[in-house]
């Protein structure tokens, strides 16, 4: 078992929904088999794409809810360019409507701008009532730096709120589809610049100081803003920031293949932003690794690539690449680990269901993980409705075995039991 | 050969094939029945999702010359934003029974996906910004006819919109391959953010380059490119970077001028010039029918086929 607290070896007994018990040489009616397998809170995933409202031909809340419990996610934060947006009461209460028989707790996040266009603020204080902790325009930037500093500013009132940023300027990223840089110059396919991403980060970091609010960068990308963010802990500033695994396992060379299965905004970046990454990582700046699980259907990924839209799959994949390509290596231990996976997101969307110690009295939301068996990444056998993982054929190590749900197995021997 | 996607894909070996095949296709667009059997029978599809003139009559041309019968599919950008597939047309049409398929589209690389979708075989006639293989064929047989059949040692400038300029991208490759020395002038806007690679010299001087060298290739500038804030005005773009009659007359006697078309005469390059004996830039248009003749006789026919050049 591995938690905030740390290690040890015991069984688990869950009873109402809780933990009741942990120690050893428990039984109960029904018993999860954890042989060899790893104990931990459920996962946390602070950026998911679940399209609905708007695009259920690519994902619904049931399947990616169904795809995050198979990846021993607990928790997933939606994110807001559904269409309508996730700027409006009734937008969100319908998305927590959904949620309410899903397969993992589907929080919603909220826009920070009316219809993410970076103008007028969203009505932050009623989605706030609503539940909403995480605001942001994600797949849009706030640009406009009179924008963000109100919403900044605005948030200081709504405890617990934190204000999210997809990181990169507009007019720098323009009609980019990847990474600027050598290879992009090769292929003659539009750049979006590393100073598109890091221009915003050292802006709003500035504008955080200003105005002593909560700033948290989504799906950091490269070795600059991993700087930037770095310094402005060690100045004492609060803010947090996400990798997503493919910021962190794919660079730039992806594209010469054409296919956008390796378009993402931010772009696939080169080994040197990757090793800055892992550093981040590893060193603490980096606070969390969420997904960006963005899902679209096959007839767009089979567009030209600069023509595609752009986003990957990742809730199936999350946790093995991060045991294959980091706790392996030896770059994270296990329990880094999943600090960054499960109570470091969950204190960042102040999900106090979830991240907790697996202590008696803990809503019993946990994931048991096979960090030793071995797979191929198929596409056709994901939950998720989508099919764009960039990883098929791809080896990893580690499986999710077992996921519970407020104390119901949820995945059990890796099937999704609803 | 199955496919001809990029210059980049092609060694000096093969380059090389394709240029002395090209100098026979040429003798027999000089006949006076221009026309062989080599392909009868064979199918070839142009499509084409981007408009060209040149470009496209000068496949067909090299298709019908060789007998092929042609097929010609023109497809507005609008079907692409009705949410057809590059992936549906291409097999749509595919099922029409085809040999070839000759592939100009807006977005680089769109040919090569299409080459792993379909059995045909998958010309490139431009893709975005990435690659025109057949243009860098015909510049590099033009100017082999001029300097010999060796460009080593030959030096080259490139002019103009390096950044969005798949003929750039292409004839670096081939000029390189062919051990030419390659110098890119352009603003610093106008060149790829990274050259990292590129057996390329770079200037932003072109009076300093003009005197130095053996070929100068002009490169259409699109006006558009102003909006962008990539430079000023076309005047100050014509007054720095042109080929102006004054610049012109400074080049050495021996220096060939050429321009991939289509032009915009006195921006990049003065009418005067355009017409001047330096200018080989009609011969290159000749030359692209025998290039594009070559090459798909090269993926269609095969070794061991018909003869290369039957006579007529």
């Amino acid at each position: 078992m591995v938690d905030a607290t740390g290690e040890r070896t015991a069984d688990v007994r869950v009873r109402g929904g809780r933990v009741v018990e942990v120690g050893a040489g428990l039984t109960g009616d029904e018993t999860l088999d954890a042989t060899g397998c790893v104990v931990a809170p459920g996962l946390v995933d602070l950026h998911v794409h679940l399209r609905e409202p708007g695009m259920e031909d690519a994902e619904t809340v049931d399947t990616g809810s169904r795809a995050a419990a198979r990846g021993g996610f607990t928790a997933v934060v939606a994110m807001p360019n559904t269409e309508p947006a996730l700027d409006d009461p009734a937008v969100v209460a319908a998305v927590l409507a959904a949620g309410k028989h899903a397969c993992c707790e589907v929080v919603s996040s909220g826009c920070i701008t009316r219809a993410r266009v970076g103008e007028a603020l969203a009505p932050m204080g009623e989605l706030y009532d609503l539940g909403v902790r995480l605001f942001t325009d994600d797949g849009a930037c706030v640009a406009d730096a009179g924008v963000m500093r109100r919403a900044l500013e605005y948030s200081r009132a709504l405890p617990g709120a934190v204000v999210a940023q997809h990181a990169e300027d507009p007019d720098l990223a323009a009609s980019g589809a990847m990474h600027e840089g050598a290879w992009s110059s090769r292929l003659g396919i539009p750049g979006r610049p590393a100073a598109a991403e890091d221009v915003i980060v050292a802006r709003d970091l500035i504008l955080a100081e200003l105005t002593g609010a909560r700033v948290h960068f989504l799906h950091v990308s490269t070795s600059g803003a991993v700087d930037l963010v770095r310094a402005a802990k060690a100045r004492g500033l609060p803010v947090t920031a996400e990798a997503a695994p493919h910021h962190f396992t794919l660079t730039d060379e992806c594209c010469a293949t054409f296919d956008p299965i390796f378009k993402v905004h931010p772009p696939l970046r080169t080994d040197r932003d990757v090793e800055a990454i892992k550093r981040g990582l590893a060193d603490g700046t980096i606070d969390a690794i969420a997904t960006d699980h963005a899902p679209h259907p096959v007839e767009q990924k089979e567009r030209p690539f600069e023509e595609a839209p752009a986003g990957m799959l990742g809730l199936e994949t999350a946790l093995a690449l991060t045991l294959t390509e980091l706790v392996d290596p030896g770059v994270l231990t296990l329990a880094d680990a999943l600090a960054l996976l499960s109570w470091r997101p969950a204190a960042i969307a102040g999900l106090a269901a979830h991240g907790q110690p697996v202590a008696p009295g803990a809503i019993a939301n946990l994931c048991v993980v096979d960090p030793a068996v071995t797979w191929e990444v198929d596409p056709l056998r994901l939950a998720s409705k989508a099919r764009n993982t960039p990883y098929a054929g791809r080896k990893l190590t580690g499986r999710v075995r077992h996921t519970i749900l407020a104390g119901e197995p949820i995945v059990v021997d890796g099937d999704a039991q609803r | 050969m199955k496919h001809l996607l990029a210059v980049a894909d092609l060694d000096r070996g093969a380059i090389e094939e394709l240029l002395d095949l090209s100098e026979h296709f040429l003798e027999v667009t000089q006949r006076d029945i221009p026309k062989v059997p080599a392909l009868r029978g064979k199918v070839v599809v142009s499509l084409f999702f981007e408009d060209s003139t040149r470009t496209r009559i000068s496949f067909e041309t090299a298709a019908k010359r060789l007998s092929c019968d042609v097929m010609s599919f023109s497809v507005g950008s609008s079907s692409v934003q009705k949410g057809e597939s590059l992936r549906d047309t291409v097999q749509t049409i595919e099922a029409m029974g085809i040999d070839a398929l000759v592939i100009r589209h807006s977005a680089a690389g769109a040919p090569q996906r299409v080459s792993t979708w379909v059995d045909a075989c998958v010309v490139n006639a431009g893709d975005g910004c990435h690659e025109h293989p057949t243009q860098a064929l015909l510049d590099a047989l033009t100017l082999r006819r001029h300097l010999g059949a060796d460009l080593r040692g030959a030096r080259i400038a490139i002019v103009g919109d390096i950044l969005h300029s798949r003929v750039a991208r292409s004839d670096v490759a081939a000029f390189a391959a062919l051990g030419a020395e390659i110098t890119l002038v352009a603003p610093p806007t106008l060149l790829p953010s990274s050259l990292v690679g590129w057996p390329v010299t770079v200037s932003h001087d072109l009076d300093a380059v003009l005197g130095e060298t053996d070929v100068v290739c002009l490169l259409r500038i699109q006006h558009e490119r102003r909006h962008a804030s990539l430079f000023p005005s076309l005047r100050e773009y014509t007054a720095r970077y042109g080929l102006t009659v004054e610049r012109a007359a400074r080049l050495r006697k021996d220096t060939l001028v050429m321009h991939p078309g289509p032009m915009n005469r006195g921006v990049e390059i003065a009418a005067e010039v355009a017409e001047g004996p330096a200018s080989v830039i009609t011969e290159q248009v000749r030359n692209g029918v025998a290039v594009r003749m070559a090459v798909l006789y090269t993926l269609l026919g095969g070794a061991g086929g018909e003869p290369v050049v039957a006579r007529a």
